[in-house]
Order: C-alpha cells, then structure tokens, then sequence
C-alpha cells in the first residue's frame, strides 16, 4: 500500500471540464466537485469526488447540472453542500449567455456514496437544488467568475464584465447586491478573473483585466483602487491567488507562460518569477499550510509542483515565526529549507489542464483537470513532504 | 747489537786475530797461494813503514818553527802595556779640564733659556691682542676660513685664561666677532644664490665653529624645501601646459634641483672628513640621514601627487592623445630610473611606475567606457535604422539592410575594440623604460588590457544584450533581439577569438595554464552562446506573442453565433501569414535555413501537400459530424500516438527552427481561444476555411510539417466541440474559398 501512496489516482469524466474546487468546508475527507462542459446543455454534471485515503479508491456522487456548462464552481466556506456555478445557456434566440448562481446538493437517500460504477441514465441522477440566483443581467452579459467571502458563507462576489458585484445571500430566493465596483477605461476593459483578498479582514477584493492586477478597498462606498499592479503579465492575467499565511503576498499566471510571485507592496517588480511552464499558465494555488508549495497548471498538460521557500512565511531558520497562524498546522521543526525551483512535474494529463486545487482536508494532496475530462488526484512527493515536516 | 761482530778474520779490523788468520789460510789456501799472500803482506808492511817514517819527520819541523813563534810574543806585549798606562793618564787629565769649564758656563745657560721661554709667551700674548683686529680684517677681506682658523687657534688659551681682567676683553671681543662671523656664515648658507661649493664651505666652518649639526641639517633642508616648494608651486600653476613640457619642466627644474641638494647634503653632512671623535660622528650621520630621508620623501610625494594629478587632468580633458601622454610618462619614469641610484633605500622609480600604471588602468577605463558609449550609439543607431525604413524591410530589401546593418554592427565593435588596443599597445612599446618591468607587465597588460578592457568589454556586450530580454516588455524592436542574437553568435564563432588572440599576440600576454588570472577564452564564448539562445528565445516568444495578440483579439471579439457562411478568409488569417512570412524574411536575412524533418524539391510539393491534408481531414472530420463522444475519443486516441508539443521551448538557431517556434506559439493560442467560445455551424465553417488557409500557407516555414497539421487538426477539433450544430463545409468548398485568396 505504501508504494501506492504516491501514485497518481485517475477519474475519468465523459464531458470535457474546467471547472474544479475543493469542498472547503470538509475538513475530514479529500473531496473535490468537477463541474462538466457539454454544448448538450441539459446533460451537463456536477460530480463530487472523495478519494478514500485509506484503500486509494474514489467515491462518487454525480448531480444533475442542468441549467447549462459549467465553466466555473466555487465552494461555500462554510457549507460544505453550497456550490456557486457560473454557467453558459441559450437564449431562444440561440445566443449564448453566462449566468450564476448557487446550489445546494442534495442530501442522498442511502447516505452513503456509490463506489464509482458504471450509472445509468442522466435522467436518473439527482438534480442540484438551486438556492438563488445571481441576477447579473443588469450588470452586463459576460459572467466570468462567482465566488464566496473567504469566511463568510452568506456573502459572495460575482465578476462580470469591467464590473464586480457582491452579493447578501441571506435573502432566500434572490440575493442581494451589497456592493459593485466598476474598471472604467478606454477600449472597453473586462475583468479576466477576481478574487476575494484573504487578508485584512478580508476588506480587498483583487481583479484582473489583461496584464493587470487590481485591488479594490471594500471598506468605502463607492469601492475604490487600493493598489494596483501594472502589467504584471506582458499577456492576459489567467489567474491569481493568495499567500494564505503571509500577507502582502500574491501569487499571478498568465499567458506569457510565467508565473509570478508578488509583494503587493512593491508593485513595480515580482519578487519571484518563474517560467517552467511551455505555455499559458492558468492556475495557480498556494498550499494552505505550507505556503513554499505552490501548483501551476498549464495548457503543456502539466501540472508543477514548484517551491517558492524563498518568499514564504515559513522561516529559513526557525528561530523567527512571526506567524502565529501556522503554528497549528504544523510544529515548524524543518531544519533544511527547500530551495526555490521545480519539486515534480505531473504530466499524467493529454490535454490542457485549466484547473488545480489542493484539498483543503489534506495538505499534502491535490487535484487537477484536464480539459478531456480528466481528473487526477495526485500527491505532494514523499521526499519533499518529509523535507518540510521534518 | 745488530752490528755484525767484527770479522776476526780482518787484516784492517780492530779484533784481528793472527793466528785464527794463519790457520784459516793454511787450512783454506793451497801452498803457493800462501806463498803469493805472504808475499803481498811483506809488501803491505813495508809501505807501511816507510810512511810512518816521513810522518814524524814532518812534525818534528813544525813543532821548532812554532817554539819561535810564542817566544816573539812574550816580547811584543811588554810594550803595548806601558803604553796603555800613559793613555790612561791622559784621560783623567781631560775629565777634570772639562768638569771645570761647565761649572764656569752652568749660570749663563739657565739665564738664557729663562729669557726665550719669556719671548714666545710674548709673541703669543702679542698675537691675541692683534686677534680681534685681525679677525675683522679677514672678516672684511671675506677671507672666513683664515678668520675660524685662527679663532681657533686662540679658543683654548682665552677659555684657559678668561677669568683674567685683560683677557676677558679680548675673548668678548673676539666672541662678538665670532658671532658676526657665523652670522655672515649663516648669510651666504641662506642666500638663494650662493652656489654650492660657498654653501659647502660655510657649512664646513659653521660646524667647525661647533655649531650643532642637526639644526644647521634642518636648517639648510628647510632652506631647500623652500626653494623646492617655489618650483612645485610653479608646476602646479603649469596644469594647462603640454603634458611633456609639463614633465620635462618637472625633470629639470624640480628633479635636478632635488638632486642637487641632496647631492650638496651628502657632501656637507655625510661624507664630510671625520675630524672629530667618531662617535659623534656616527650620531650626526644616522641623524642627517633621516633627515634627509624624510625631506626626499615628503618633497617627492608632493612631486608625485602633483604628476599624478596632472596625468589625470590630462586623461579627463579627453584629448588625450596617448602618444604624447606616453612619451611623457616615459621622460617621467626614465628621470626617476636615473635617479634611483642617488637614493638607495626608496624606490621611486617604483613609485613612478605605480603612477604610470595608474594612467594606464586610467585609460583602459576611458576606452572602456568608450568603447561601451560607442557600442550604445552604435545600438542607439540600429534601433533608429531598424524603426524607420519599417516599409523597406516588406518589400524584401530589408533582408539585406539587416544583414549589413548586422555586420556593421560586428565589425564596428571589433574595429573600436582593435583602434582601442593599438592606442594602448603604445604603452607596453619596448623603448620604453617602464615598458620592461614585469610587474608593469603583469598588471597593465593581464589586468587592464586583457581583463578588464577587453573581457570587461564582451561581458558588458552579453549584459546588455542581455538586458534586452529581461525588461520583459515590448519596448525592443524584435529585429533588434535578432540581430543582437546574431551578433552574440558572431562574437562566439569568430570575433571572441579574433579579439582575444590579438590581445594575447599584441600584449604578449602567455597563457599560463591552471594560473585562473585570465578568463578563458571558452568561457566568454560560453556565455555568448547563452546570450544568443536567450535573445532568439525572447525574439520567438516576443514575435509569437504578437501573432497569438492578433490571433486572440480575432476570436474573441467575434460573435461566433452569429457569423454568415464563410466566403472568404478571414483578413488577419492573411495577416498572419504576411506576418510570419515578413518574419520568415527578416530571420532568414540572418540566419541560416537549417534542418526539415522532411523536404521534397520539386515544386508539386504545395498542392500535394495539401491534397494530402485535404485526405486526413476528411478522414478526420467524417467521423466527427456524426456524434461529438466518438469524435472525442478519435482525438484522444490520436494524441496517445502523438507526441507532447512543447510550445514556448528552446529554439535553434536556424530559420526553420524559429519559425517552428513561432508558429507553434501562434497555433496554440489560436486553439486556446477558440475552445473558450462557442461556434454556430457557420462559424465553425469559417474556422475550417481559416484553418485550412493556414495550412496552405504555414508548412513551408516549419521543421516539420506535421506539426503544423497537428495543431490545426486540434483547432478543428475543439471548434467542432464547441459548436452548437457541428457539420462542416465541403471540403472542395473550402479549398476554391482559400484559393481566390
């Protein structure tokens, strides 16, 4: 069994995919939710995806997404059955439009997940039940991201357009806008991706556009730029995340194959750039304990496991912890630090992989997706693991 | 004991035995022998006898003539001794004559002698009452050497005698004197023009007067330095003069006098005639000589930090012809060669050649540098070429403007870097005094020429072609990351070498092996390489970038739900392709084609190709149409067999090898965008009719033409994924839409 700890497991979706997260709210079991792309609207998918840490086996639950194609999923904090999916459907005038909204998955009537087998027809899966819906029409047309407050369960954030808007879930069938923010320009900007800033009492909330990266201060109405970093990426800005433990510190990919690592502070140059990628970059996701651990995944159909020890929270000698967050993970007893560099590479993928998260049940496990449909929940190596723990 | 007992036998021997004789012979010798031996006896003994007769006789006569002898002796000395009697009554007689006239004399003698002793102490009590008077005579005559001798003369007595009244005048007088002698002394040792011989006199007298040594030594190098400082002061107002004027005015006025004092210093204080006990003497010396080291050396510090600065002046003003500053520098450190031998203990021509090496390490800094303002002009001038005759460069000529532009480029940087060596060669000239030294050598040549100028110079030409990859930013025309890649590659074949040969020949510098003091010519080499790939590296990605740019915009602003059947190609698929093939046209004016995967020449090669293409297509997209699942997995399948595309990966440097990059770069990220839309079926027409438009164009630009059908089957894959109503065009369509362009 012990060989096969680090062996890679595979779960294979008929539908093409980009759409990953990892249930944050389940702190016990490694369970991620994939969301399908299919231009057959209706059959489209919400599958729920718990590795059995003991055997190495999966357990699935499949629900019924039937609204439209899933092109983003995010996890409530706070409840581990509340999922927001941005979509695509048809108009009857046989546009396409992007909507949100939340869902709730349903409870099962055996309780217990089936053992992945071969299922019957869609028809028979169980259908998401859906809480509210995001009214972004007013706001404009191109819906590219909702996520939760990073906390909070009953707020979340929807990026439309060269908008972004907040929402009060506690209203029971329409959420509330609580608060929208607007990038004006010239030649018409669009928000590529947003994120909610963890830290500061979570009071920022970070977006892309292009080569950019923008932060806007919650705390005033109307929100205003808080800092902003220009051309961060000499190309689009795919995706972008926080040091969970340091603050001022920010992870951006983009399609200049690189990825770059930022203290917010010095806005004019990335303390750490890396390009091991051969081409886009369009995750990025830091470790949640161990924040030297960052993921990249790539349209080269690779996933890379890379280390950035130089800038992160855990100290070279262990004589400094200024972060009493992390005490709890971890007793921070390491005594050789990791260098900067390439830890693996996971090149279990054929195709682009859009998404990578790590489990939030386990740190030293992660998934990632490929655009065939692919799914991969693969392991941080056990060499670099005891590095960190030991 | 060892003496054999005397034969008895022996007539002649002393214990001869008669009859042991007799009876031997009778016994031995037969009758007539007997006879014969008795015979011989008789004979024997009567010659015997006869001599022994003659003997006597002749004694006997001696003896009577010698009796009369002694008796004619006993007479003769009768009478010598009454004559000695009368002798020595004589004498007597004479002793007491004489006893008697020296005590008649005895009186007048003691008198006589009292009265001379009287005259001397007169003449000299006479000669030190005229002492004052003479004193001032030769002081006024000028005659001072007469005036100390004779003041010397007279010291002892008037120190011995000055407690009396009358002589106490005298030896104040005589003192005030004095007083105005070492005064006037004093005078001609200050005076500026006093010459050196008069100087050495007055010294002489002073110290002969006891006046103390050490402060006439400080004395007279304060006078010196006096003098000298005048001369500096004027060489440091000759700051504007001709170098070697400067140089020449330094040697001859400031050296020589330098010289001349220590010359004349030497003389008075050192090697002086030791009159005096020779302790003191030894005191004096050791004292003089610090003292004059000391003086030498601050004096000559301040000439050194006057040349250097002035060497400096000359180097900043820029005008510096080297020829002139060498020629200087050599006057400078020949003067102080020459000099050497007057100091034994400073080196100052080491010195000397440490200021002509720092005008050397200074110049090397000035050519370095503008070696590196010429190269960034030069640059500056490029970039200013390349931006302007944008127009000419598609029409097909820019080929040969890059080409030329790139060698004059090279050969500019190699010719400044070659003008600059032969400036400095002039320094290492073998005529040259300081030319020689091996630690010049070493230093200037290994370190300042080669190390720091001309290594320094093709690290500073890899930084900053460097640099032009690490801003990130679109601010470099492509052309010029090319071009610069080209030049580092240049550098690295050929000029690297070139430079660094010629330096090493010229210099004569020798490789000493395992020594690490020079950089290796590899190394260099080395890191042009790396700066070549990284240029061509940003070149593709850069150039790949702006077609991908184009490429996203296209599809993304499209409302891909709403198209009209295709008619045409889309404008920026020709875009594209006139991109890539002005691309193809500027790299191709540099670099060299390189290697195909495959390549047939006959000239049915394009529209084979794409029959060829047209088959797998229809191969392809037959069974896509149908149903998308078993589509997916006809992609699926083919990717297993295969292989992983690297798409922003190292190229070569050749044509087809940056091409490949560049459109692999393009391709992909038309595939990414495309799968981000959605397509209505016309749509997905017009991306088969772009695609297949690219696939007409682009295979002749690319290593392997596979490739590029890879890619493109991919785009048309994932259209028909993301198409709402996926059937695709006739093919022979498709074909007549691309071919009326």
């Amino acid at each position: 069994m012990k060989m096969e700890d680090d062996t890679p497991v595979i779960y294979g979706l008929e539908f093409q995919a980009r759409a990953l997260a990892s249930q944050l709210a389940e702190s016990d079991a490694v369970r991620f939710m994939v969301g399908t792309q299919s231009l057959k609207l209706s059959h489209n998918q919400v599958h729920v995806v718990e590795l059995n840490e003991e055997t190495g086996g999966l357990l699935k639950q499949v629900f019924q997404h039937g609204a439209g194609e899933v092109w983003t999923l995010a996890a409530s904090p706070s409840d581990a059955n509340l999922i927001a999916t941005c979509y695509n459907t048809l108009t009857a005038e046989n546009t396409c439009r992007m909507q949100s909204a939340i869902w709730r998955l349903p409870l099962q009537v055996d309780g217990v997940p089936d053992e992945v087998a071969e299922c019957g027809g869609i028809s028979d899966l169980p259908a998401l039940e859906l809480v509210s819906k995001l009214d972004t029409e007013p706001h404009g047309p191109d819906v590219k991201v909702t996520c939760f407050h990073p906390t909070d369960g009953s707020k979340a954030a929807s990026v439309v357009d060269n908008k972004f808007v907040i929402w009060d879930l506690n209203h029971r069938d329409t959420a509330k806008v609580v608060q929208s923010g607007v990038l004006e320009g010239k030649g018409q900007p669009r928000f590529t991706t947003g994120k909610w800033n963890p830290h500061h009492g979570c009071s920022q909330f970070v977006t892309a556009n292009e080569g950019h990266v923008r932060s806007w201060d919650l705390r005033v109405s109307p929100v205003r730029s808080a800092w902003t970093i220009e051309n961060a990426h000499c190309q689009l800005v795919r995706d972008l995340d926080f040091n969970p433990n340091k603050q001022y510190y920010m992870a951006t990919c983009g399609d200049d194959g690189y990825s770059r690592f930022w203290d917010v502070r010095n806005p004019s140059e990335s303390a750490v750039a890396r390009a091991d990628h051969s081409h886009w970059v369009w995750s990025i996701r830091y470790n949640h304990f161990h924040d030297q651990l960052v993921l990249t995944s790539s349209s080269d159909s690779q996933v890379i496991l890379t280390s950035i020890a130089s800038i992160s929270s855990e100290p070279i000698s262990h004589m400094v912890d200024d972060d009493p967050n992390q005490g709890d993970a971890v007793p921070d007893t390491h005594k050789e630090k990791l260098e900067d560099g390439v830890l693996a590479t996971y090149d279990e993928h054929e195709d682009s992989v859009y998404s990578v998260e790590w489990s939030s049940a386990d740190p030293w496990t992660f998934a990632s997706l490929s655009y065939d449909g692919r799914l991969v929940i693969s392991k941080v190596p056990r060499a670099e693991k005891y590095m960190i723990l030991l | 004991m060892g003496e054999p007992i005397p034969s008895p036998y022996d007539i002649n021997g002393q214990h001869f035995n008669p009859d042991m004789y007799l009876e031997k012979l009778i016994q031995e010798r037969s009758l007539n022998e007997i006879m014969d031996h008795k015979f011989e006896i008789v004979q024997d003994i009567q010659a015997l006898h006869s001599d022994m007769q003659t003997l006597v006789y002749d004694n006997y006569n001696k003896f009577i003539s010698a009796t009369d002898t002694i008796r004619k002796m006993k007479s003769d000395f009768k009478k010598m001794e009454d004559e000695m009697d009368l002798l020595a009554a004589n004498m007597e007689s004479i002793t007491s004559f004489s006893e008697q006239i020296s005590c008649t004399l005895q009186d007048t003698r003691q008198q006589i002698t009292k009265l001379s002793g009287v005259h001397s102490l007169l003449k000299r009590l006479q000669f030190l009452f005229k002492l004052p008077g003479k004193l001032k005579a030769t002081l006024q005559e000028g005659n001072y050497s007469q005036a100390v001798q004779d003041y010397i003369r007279a010291q002892r007595v008037l120190q011995q005698y000055g407690n009396m009244a009358s002589f106490q005048g005298i030896q104040s007088d005589c003192e005030a004197i004095v007083e105005e002698l070492k005064q006037k002394l004093r005078d001609q040792f200050k005076s500026k023009e006093a010459s050196a011989k008069e100087l050495a006199e007055s010294v002489d007298l002073l110290l002969q007067l006891q006046e103390p040594a050490d402060s006439l030594c400080a004395e007279f190098l304060a006078h010196a330095e006096t003098r000298l400082g005048e001369q500096l002061t004027l060489l440091e107002g000759l700051q504007d003069q001709d170098i070697i004027e400067f140089v020449d005015i330094g040697s001859s006025g400031f050296l020589s006098d330098l010289c001349l004092v220590v010359a004349s210093y030497n003389d008075m204080f050192i090697n002086r005639p030791r009159l005096h006990n020779i302790q003191q003497c030894d005191e004096l010396d050791s004292v003089a000589l610090s003292q004059l080291g000391n003086f030498v050396l601050r004096n000559m510090e301040h000439y050194f930090s006057l040349v250097g600065k002035r060497v400096e002046h000359e180097q900043e003003r820029g005008s510096g012809d080297t020829v002139v500053l060498v020629r200087a520098l050599d006057r400078f450190h020949r003067r102080l060669q020459a000099m050497n031998t007057l100091f034994s203990d400073t080196d100052f021509a080491r010195t000397g050649t440490e200021i002509v090496l720092r005008a050397g390490r200074r110049q090397c800094r000035f050519h370095l540098q503008a070696l590196k303002a010429h190269f960034a002009n030069t640059l500056a001038q490029v970039r200013q070429s390349l931006a302007a005759p944008k127009l000419i460069s598609q029409d097909g000529d820019g080929s040969t403007s890059l080409s030329e532009l790139l060698t004059s480029l090279v050969l500019a940087t190699v010719e400044k870097v070659k003008g600059v060596l032969q400036d400095l060669l002039i320094f290492s000239q073998p005529d040259l005094t300081f030319g020689l030294k091996p630690h010049f050598c070493e230093v200037f040549c290994i370190d300042n020429v080669r190390e720091d100028l001309v290594v320094g110079f093709l690290h500073h030409l890899t930084a900053t072609a460097r640099g032009f990859c690490v801003s990130g930013d679109s601010k470099s025309p492509p052309a010029l990351l090319l071009l610069l890649s080209k030049m580092c590659l240049e550098f690295e074949t050929s000029s690297v070498h070139y430079l660094l040969s010629q330096t090493d020949e010229w210099f004569n510098i020798e490789d000493r092996h395992g020594s690490g003091i020079l950089t290796s010519e590899a190394e260099i080499c080395t890191s042009m390489r790396a700066a070549a790939q990284e240029l061509l590296n940003h070149y593709v990605r850069m150039q790949g970038l702006s077609v991908s740019q184009m490429l996203r915009k296209s599809v993304e602003t499209r409302d891909w739900l709403h198209t009209i059947e295709p008619r045409t190609v889309r404008a920026v698929m020709k875009r594209v392709v006139e991109d890539i093939a002005a691309v193809d046209s500027q790299v191709g004016a540099l670099y060299e084609e390189g290697q195909r995967a495959e390549r047939s020449s006959d000239s049915s090669r394009r529209t084979h190709s794409a029959n060829v293409s047209r088959h797998m297509y229809r191969s392809n997209w037959s069974s896509y149409a149908p149903s998308q699942l078993d589509s997916s997995l006809v992609t699926n399948i083919q990717k297993l067999f295969s292989e992983r595309i690297e798409i922003f990966s190292s190229v070569e440097f050749s044509k087809v090898s940056i091409l490949t990059g560049i459109i692999k770069i393009s391709l992909k990220t038309f595939l990414e965008c495309v799968r981000l839309r959605t397509f209505s079926r016309y749509g997905l027409q017009q991306i088969q009719v772009d695609t297949h438009y690219l696939q007409l164009y682009l295979w002749r630009f690319v290593a392997d033409e596979n490739l590029v059908h890879f890619l493109l089957d991919e785009i048309l894959g994932s259209a028909v994924h993301r198409c709402l109503d996926p059937v695709l065009m006739e093919p022979s369509v498709v074909e007549i839409i691309c071919e009326r362009g």
